[in-house]
């Protein structure tokens, strides 16, 4: 599973870098955000592409899995 | 949240959003700035007197409010975490010429929606640049542009902004003699609604755009860069409750709230060129901070420095606007704000560029 670590980018680089990683068309990712803003916006452009998402939370990091 | 269901909730809280914009002229704001973040920083920036044009000078409560009600909401929702060091000289100096683009058009992005809705004609051109500057910061943000990444801060560091309104909430209360008012009638910042008005429009307006993120630089953005409309339909929807409420307050008072024309508008001129410029500008270096003016209030307020930083840059920005005369007036734009904003425009460009292509990080 390819992962994007995006902790720390701002508004709007977590769905844009997700966006680009998207593009290898892999079948699961797994996003790496510390803002709640970028766990939503990071879910909702995911879920617009076509994947689940599962949202994780461990020590201000939210881990959110995309799959097909 | 599902994504339906976000947006419903954005819209009807762009319904309230508008509506709570309109009202704030029926109690005594300007006309057609019922909300206008850039009006409102730069008549602050003139009350702690930061510059001196007498007509723009009051410590406005709805900035207050915005700041203050994102602070709590995102505390009690846990939200509310320190964090900055993503280039903050550089957004400083956008933020300095997004406001410098706002004083040339006369308005915000906000304040933008709100002159179509009272009919003012000259806004579309502004809509257009907006979009322009919106779409020439996309470019770069496809390429690749970043101003790096954000670190966590102490609560310190996050509390200072916060703060800093509810001294500047205390000095509108107390009203000392170093600080300067307009008198009524003198001009825009002697037009307000009373303090506790304001006060809670501005927490009713914070709270929702908390809530729902709503911006108007991520409107547009959003659409072309993840054709997302969520953010977009908020802005519509304020457009629509603002528009309805300026005819229902026509048609129920003996006041006009609607003129549908480009001449002899409130508060603005009729340069259509230089008002799609100013806009062009506060839309690339908007697209280029991650967010439009009332979105960096709501950021601050949650403790992001870097946008405390931004919107010292406008304070600042606003200050430099009236002090050098960059400042449009209904007379129209100045020959010194035309420069103003070609610089901006470059200065932006060169931001953009050095941040995508001369990205050494990557």
């Amino acid at each position: 599973m390819k992962t994007i670590d995006a902790r720390g980018a701002a508004c709007p680089e977590p769905v844009v870098m997700t966006r680009n990683a998207l593009r290898s068309n892999e079948s699961s990712y797994k996003v790496l955000v510390d803002s709640a803003n970028a766990k939503e916006n990071v879910s909702r452009f995911a879920k617009s592409q076509g994947y689940s998402v599962t949202v994780s939370e461990e020590d201000e990091t939210f881990a959110i899995i995309l799959s097909k | 949240m599902n994504q339906k269901k976000e947006t419903l909730t954005i819209i009807i809280a762009g319904f309230i959003i508008g509506t709570v914009a309109s009202l704030l002229v029926f109690f005594g704001n300007s006309k057609n700035m019922g909300f206008c973040i850039a009006c409102f920083i730069r008549d602050t920036s003139g009350a702690i007197g930061l510059h001196r044009a007498a007509p723009v000078q009051y410590i406005r409560p709805e900035i207050i409010g915005i700041v203050l009600s994102s602070f709590i909401l995102a505390s009690a929702a846990k939200e509310f975490k320190p964090r900055g060091g993503s280039s903050p000289m550089t957004r400083f100096i956008l933020g300095f010429f997004v406001i410098i683009g706002g004083l040339m058009f006369l308005g915000c992005p906000f304040r933008m929606i709100v002159r179509l809705a009272g009919g003012d004609l000259n806004a579309i051109f502004g809509v257009i640049g907006f979009a322009a500057g919106i779409l020439s910061g996309v470019y770069f943000l496809n390429k690749g542009y970043s101003l790096k990444r954000t670190y966590k801060l102490s609560m310190t560091e996050g509390l200072i902004f916060p703060v800093i309104q509810v001294v500047l909430f205390i000095l509108l209360v107390s009203a000392p003699a170093f600080i300067f008012f307009t008198e009524a009638g003198g001009g825009p910042g002697g037009a307000h609604a009373p303090i506790l008005i304001s006060l809670a429009a501005g927490l009713i307006v914070g709270a929702l755009a908390q809530r729902t993120r709503l911006c108007m630089v991520g409107g547009i953005r959003d659409i072309v860069l993840f054709k997302d409309g969520k953010l977009l339909s908020g802005f519509i929807a304020i457009f629509v409750s603002a528009l309805a409420t300026n005819l229902i307050l026509s048609a129920t008072t003996d006041v006009s709230f609607f003129k549908l024309s480009l001449a002899e508008q409130p508060v603005a001129h009729t340069d259509g060129l230089w008002n799609a410029l100013g806009m062009y500008l506060v839309g690339f270096a908007g697209a280029l901070l991650g967010g439009c003016p009332l979105r960096q209030l709501i950021l601050a307020g949650e403790g992001n420095t870097d946008s405390a930083v931004t919107i010292v840059g406008l304070i600042v920005g606003a200050a430099f606007a009236h002090n050098f005369g960059l400042a449009s007036s209904p007379a129209g734009p100045t020959l010194n704000g035309q420069i103003a904003v070609v610089i901006g425009i470059c200065v932006s460009v060169i931001i953009a560029y050095m941040n995508t292509f001369r990205n050494s990080e990557k």
